[in-house]
């Protein structure tokens, strides 16, 4: 029976399995739902599919998108990732412990229909002009795959690598900054090769992606397996012991929720993704209004920036094996603040290697936010259900993508309002970012090893 | 301090090409995207 096939217990590897196996096939997963990130790629040709249709779109250097009545706007179309986002952090905290009960296998292949499904019910969308089922496909269903499929393959990896969970988060986590490098180019590949004279090729587009995804993370969830009971590393030394933060000892989600370290930890990576996702999302038009470059080199600005979000994940979360979780982010909040508060000097003085270099470093402290706080948890609550409390925590992540956006966008619009240039209108909110950063390292620096009376009893058995 | 009690042991012959083909599944593509990404952003500094 199929059913048979994705319970945990066919998939406990067999002898001669290598571990080397398992970040492949996180990667799988994350190359595959960090599409999101690329999903602006859609937001002008979904403005414009009514014009499309009849021919009659404003050329693309006109400051209008379209002009054909019915046609949805772009703030419209900005809630399809909103969505999609807050729905992720919902559902990777409402199905945390059914993931780590049901194991990685049957949570892949769900997440996997899930996304798939959200792409065919955008495509429907797409072609019957209904702006609902978008937010129902993309939004609400594709967003529960992202949730689920994100957590999937996290405390797997952090089971077969008891030696280095930093190494081996950060290389699935890197997946999912990594994906839009493919997605970007390949959304615009297949819209063109799909557009006619009556369309431009979104809905086909939707379809072709929602397969691709669908085998690419079937053949994660058919390679991914759960070390046998009992396993560990030629020549690990399973730790007895709890040395500084790095627990022995493990500490169920409902005891973790009452935990202040939880909760510091929420805030340390709301803070930092806040301050990330806020330039992320205004790095084109700022570059063009800070340095006046072109679209086409604003455009190479935030390849690059996602460039660095992916290399610092496997960076940082590597490092961190070496450094501790705490002394990273020590780095992520004081190095990051100093370059916030550098960037409107380096913007002013139109000093553009300076400039960029600033925000790609920053941005590796963004993607190494993500990648290192499976490890941090891992070593404040150990592994037990490591997985089940990320999925909680990622509901900051929910909530800084429509933080950040909203509070870099509220400050610039009101300092255009008030008169100041756009090429200034910028500084007082990277000011207000280095702020944010300073409370993340207070908060970061208030993080204690869990207190005794959390942990489960030596011996206990983990409730189903 | 205790040693883990149990490794896979390394039987399998073809692992080596497992672990090639499952590599290269997920590291072609994300290659391609690099590439593409670093001819993109030359353009910010020509």
């Amino acid at each position: 029976m199929a059913t048979n096939f994705l319970d945990r217990s066919r998939s406990v590897a067999g002898p001669g399995f290598s571990r080397w196996l398992v970040p492949p096939a996180a990667l799988c997963i994350h190359l595959c739902i960090g599409e999101a990130y690329a999903f602006s790629v859609f937001n002008k040709p979904l403005a414009q599919l009514l014009c499309a249709a009849q021919s009659a779109c404003p050329p693309a250097t006109a400051k209008v998108v379209s002009t054909t009545p019915g046609d949805w706007t772009i703030p419209e179309l900005g809630w399809i990732f909103s969505v999609a986002i807050v729905v992720l952090g919902l559902s990777a905290a409402l199905f945390g412990r059914w993931v780590e009960r049901v194991g990685p296998r049957q949570s892949m292949f769900v997440a996997a229909i899930c996304f798939a499904a959200g792409f065919f019910v955008s495509a429907l969308g797409v072609s019957a002009h209904q702006l609902w089922l978008i937010y129902l496909g993309y939004g609400v269903i594709g967003g529960i795959g992202l949730g689920i499929g994100y957590i999937s393959p996290v405390s797997t990896l952090i089971k077969w690598f008891p030696d280095r969970p930093g190494l081996a988060t950060g290389t699935a986590i890197m997946g999912f900054g990594g994906a839009a490098l493919i997605a970007s180019p390949l959304s615009v590949l297949l819209m063109k090769s799909f557009s006619s004279a009556t369309s431009n090729g979104v809905a086909s587009t939707f379809l072709v992606l929602g397969v691709l995804y669908l085998i690419w993370m079937l053949v994660g969830s058919m390679i991914v397996r759960i070390p046998p009971a009992g396993w560990a590393p030629a020549g690990y030394v399973v730790p007895t012991t709890s040395h500084g933060l790095i627990t022995a000892r493990q500490v169920l989600r409902a005891q973790a929720l009452r935990t202040p370290q939880f909760y510091l930890l929420w805030f340390v990576l709301f803070l930092n993704v806040t301050a990330g996702i806020g330039v992320l999302s205004q790095a084109s038009l700022m570059i063009q209004d800070v340095l006046g470059v072109s679209v086409a080199a604003a455009a190479g600005f935030v390849g690059l920036l996602s460039l660095f979000n992916m290399g610092g994940r496997i960076f940082w979360a590597s490092m961190s094996d070496f450094l501790g979780r705490k002394s990273t982010y020590v780095i992520f909040f004081v190095v990051g603040a100093i370059l916030y508060a550098l960037t409107p000097t380096l913007g002013n003085a139109h000093n553009i290697v300076l400039f960029v270099l600033a925000y790609c470093i920053v941005l590796t402290f963004y993607g190494g936010g993500f990648a290192t706080v499976p490890a941090y948890l891992r070593d404040l609550f150990g592994t037990v259900e490591v997985g089940a409390i990320h999925g909680v925590l990622l509901t900051a992540w929910s909530a800084a993508g429509v933080a950040g956006p909203v509070l870099l966008n509220y400050i610039r619009q009101y300092e255009i309002n008030s008169g100041v240039p756009k090429a200034d209108a910028y500084g007082v909110t990277m000011y207000l970012m280095a702020i944010l950063l300073v409370i993340g390292l207070l908060c970061n620096l208030a993080i204690r090893p869990v207190a005794d009376r959390y942990y489960m009893p030596a011996g206990a058995e983990v409730p189903a | 301090m205790s040693t883990g009690p149990t490794t896979t042991p390394a039987t399998d012959p073809g692992i080596g090409a497992k672990l090639f083909l499952a590599w290269a599944f997920v590291g072609i593509p994300l290659l391609w995207g690099v590439i593409l990404t670093c001819i993109n952003a030359a353009k910010l500094f020509q």
